[in-house]
């Protein structure tokens, strides 16, 4: 009923596991080493770790540059990679031959340096809803929350869920809440929320059931730009605060 | 320039064409056809190239009016399709003459009703694909469900003369390619998450598809799933046609206009094969799972595709 497969061969793949997710999917996680059957995963947190980002970073580089036949799309996320193909063209079994390869190389693959990019956000009242639930939650002032959220240096750890949406982490940990228990149903575009140990920045409006912070007037994702999405996988990312004129004039200049 | 007149939008009604494949490192999952089957030979009929886009219409279709001649196809669900009144054939190419209206009304069967056009539809790609994304409100015509007063636009090819010449698809072929009420589905990456309990529940239960399913997801009703004995997980990239069982136990099969990622556990997968049919189930349909094996999954693709492109398929 299960399909798994341990990567052989290459000794830097060692703590790589592939397992089938559809009939035209295979999944390739990059996690601790030996998974036991029916033993407990550990909690979240010590799933994401930078060296399993830094080889989903890798791989994704290298399929990108040196595409196998057959593969259609790559989801990326924290330390996991999903390859859909086209089933009519290759099988789970020629790809778990074909990427051993690919990931002995992705020591030598040469990352582009992580772009440095400083989001503007306003904080609090519509902008923010959830900033005064978050602050009497966590037991801080409103301010002090603003400012553990505004004095880190976040990673990019992959795109995803929308076009352009960015999974920030990790939050400091007195920031560190649960979702909403009831997601909204639509999130404005813009908007700056947290959920667990993640923060983000929704690109469009969407439903969503993170708690927001802020909105920022940056377009985290435009058409009709060179870059579609402001963010990519391994950009270092800072929210400066700013006030509600600020706000109003950079959006009338992002406009 | 040939056109399309929108007189009534029906309840639905998107541009959709096979979706764009390859964008998931941005975050932006394929779109296309909830029923590819049913586009392919849609296009197939009228002469244009398997992914050309058309019209995918939802529950109820809409009324259009085409100025000039044109030659269309309608393929999917039964919507009562009428062309100034006289009824049209489902799943064979027609003959509209300029001035025509073309009405489809509420389905007698499946969910969605495709309409497709000789030269297709023309709309601005975007990231190479015509299909429209809702969710994010890109791609299609202006990233939208069409409106009454909307006007489109048809490829170039339409305007070609051509002696029409009327053409259907086997009888023999419909049966085979007819929408399924028990998908078949493969193990995923967290199915030994689940208890021998929990796949029985899984597996003996009858669900219905809820009001609140969408080209996103399809939410079902019916008995709970036991959770996952090992709780949260972290996020990673998730596949068409997945099943997620979240906190209510109730699974949510991932569609067309999927998130990228997800953190819920995955019971089990739908196949390639029998994704088409998850694009014809309506709200309160009953559905149940079969699990097969990987080498069933994909010999039921393959003689999906050989049916699709042998010569036996369509009539002339």
């Amino acid at each position: 009923m299960r399909y798994t497969f341990a990567a052989m061969g290459a000794t830097a793949s060692r703590a790589v596991r592939f397992e089938v997710a559809s009939d035209q999917a295979l999944i390739v996680y990059f996690d601790s080493p030996a998974k036991k059957s029916g033993a407990k995963a550990p909690p979240l947190q010590n799933q994401i770790t930078m060296e399993g980002h830094e080889k989903v970073r890798r791989l994704l580089r290298l399929l990108a540059l040196e595409p196998i036949a057959g593969v259609r799309n790559l989801h990326p996320a924290y330390c996991s990679l999903l390859i859909k193909f086209d089933p009519l063209k290759l099988q789970h079994s020629e790809l778990e031959e074909i990427l051993p390869g690919y990931i002995a190389r992705t020591e030598k693959v040469e990352l582009p340096e992580p772009r440095r990019v400083e989001i503007p956000v306003c904080y609090g009242g519509e902008y923010g809803p959830d900033l005064k639930d978050v602050a009497e939650l966590l037991e801080l002032t409103e301010d002090a929350a603003v400012e553990l959220h505004a004095s880190t240096d976040y990673i990019v750890y992959f795109l995803g869920f929308a076009p352009g949406f960015a999974y920030l982490g990790e939050l400091p940990k007195p920031l560190v809440t649960p979702r909403l228990a009831t997601p909204r149903r639509s999130v404005p575009a813009g908007s700056v929320g947290i959920a667990g140990s993640q923060t983000g920045v929704y690109p469009i409006a969407t439903p969503g059931g993170w708690r927001l912070l802020g909105r920022t007037p940056l377009k985290m994702f435009q058409l009709d730009r060179a870059e579609m999405c402001l963010l990519s996988i391994g950009d270092r990312v800072r929210f400066v605060p700013i006030s509600r004129e600020q706000f109003a004039k950079l959006e009338l200049g992002s406009a | 320039m040939s056109l399309i007149e929108v007189r009534a939008p029906g309840l639905l009604t998107t541009v959709q064409d096979l979706g764009r494949e390859g964008f998931g490192p941005m975050g932006v999952s394929p779109s296309g056809a909830a029923d590819p089957v049913a586009l392919r030979i849609g296009n197939r009929l009228v002469g244009n190239a398997e992914g050309g886009a058309g019209l995918e219409m939802t529950l109820l279709g809409g009324t259009f009016t085409f100025p000039e001649r044109a030659e269309i196809a309608l393929t999917g669900a039964d919507f009562r399709a009428t062309l100034d009144n006289q009824s049209v054939d489902l799943w064979s190419s027609a003959e509209v003459r300029a001035g025509q209206t073309l009405r489809l009304e509420a389905t007698r069967t499946g969910a969605r009703c495709y309409l497709c056009v000789r030269g297709g539809i023309l709309v601005k790609l975007f990231l190479g694909s015509a299909s429209t994304h809702l969710l994010s409100g890109l791609g299609g015509f202006e990233g939208r469900a069409l409106r009454k007063g909307d006007v489109l636009k048809i490829g170039t090819a339409g305007a070609s003369f051509r002696t029409f010449r009327k053409r259907k698809v086997a009888a023999k072929a419909l049966e085979k390619l007819a929408p399924r009420k028990t998908l078949r589905v493969t193990a995923g990456p967290q199915s030994d998450w689940f208890s021998e309990a929990a796949n029985d529940v899984f597996y003996k239960t009858t669900y219905h598809v809820t009001e609140e399913s969408n080209r996103m997801g399809l939410r079902l009703g019916g008995a709970p799933i036991p959770a996952a004995a090992r709780g949260d997980m972290t996020s990673e990239g998730v596949s068409l046609g997945a099943v997620q069982i979240p906190a209510s136990g109730l699974p949510i099969i991932l569609f067309v206009e999927q998130q990228t990622t997800g953190g819920y556990p995955k019971i089990t997968n739908v196949i390639s094969a029998d994704l088409s049919s998850l694009g014809q189930l309506r709200p309160r349909d009953e559905v149940r799972f079969e699990l097969v094996e990987m080498e069933t999954a994909r010999a039921l693709l393959v003689e999906q595709e050989k049916l699709l492109a042998s010569k036996e398929l369509i009539l002339e």
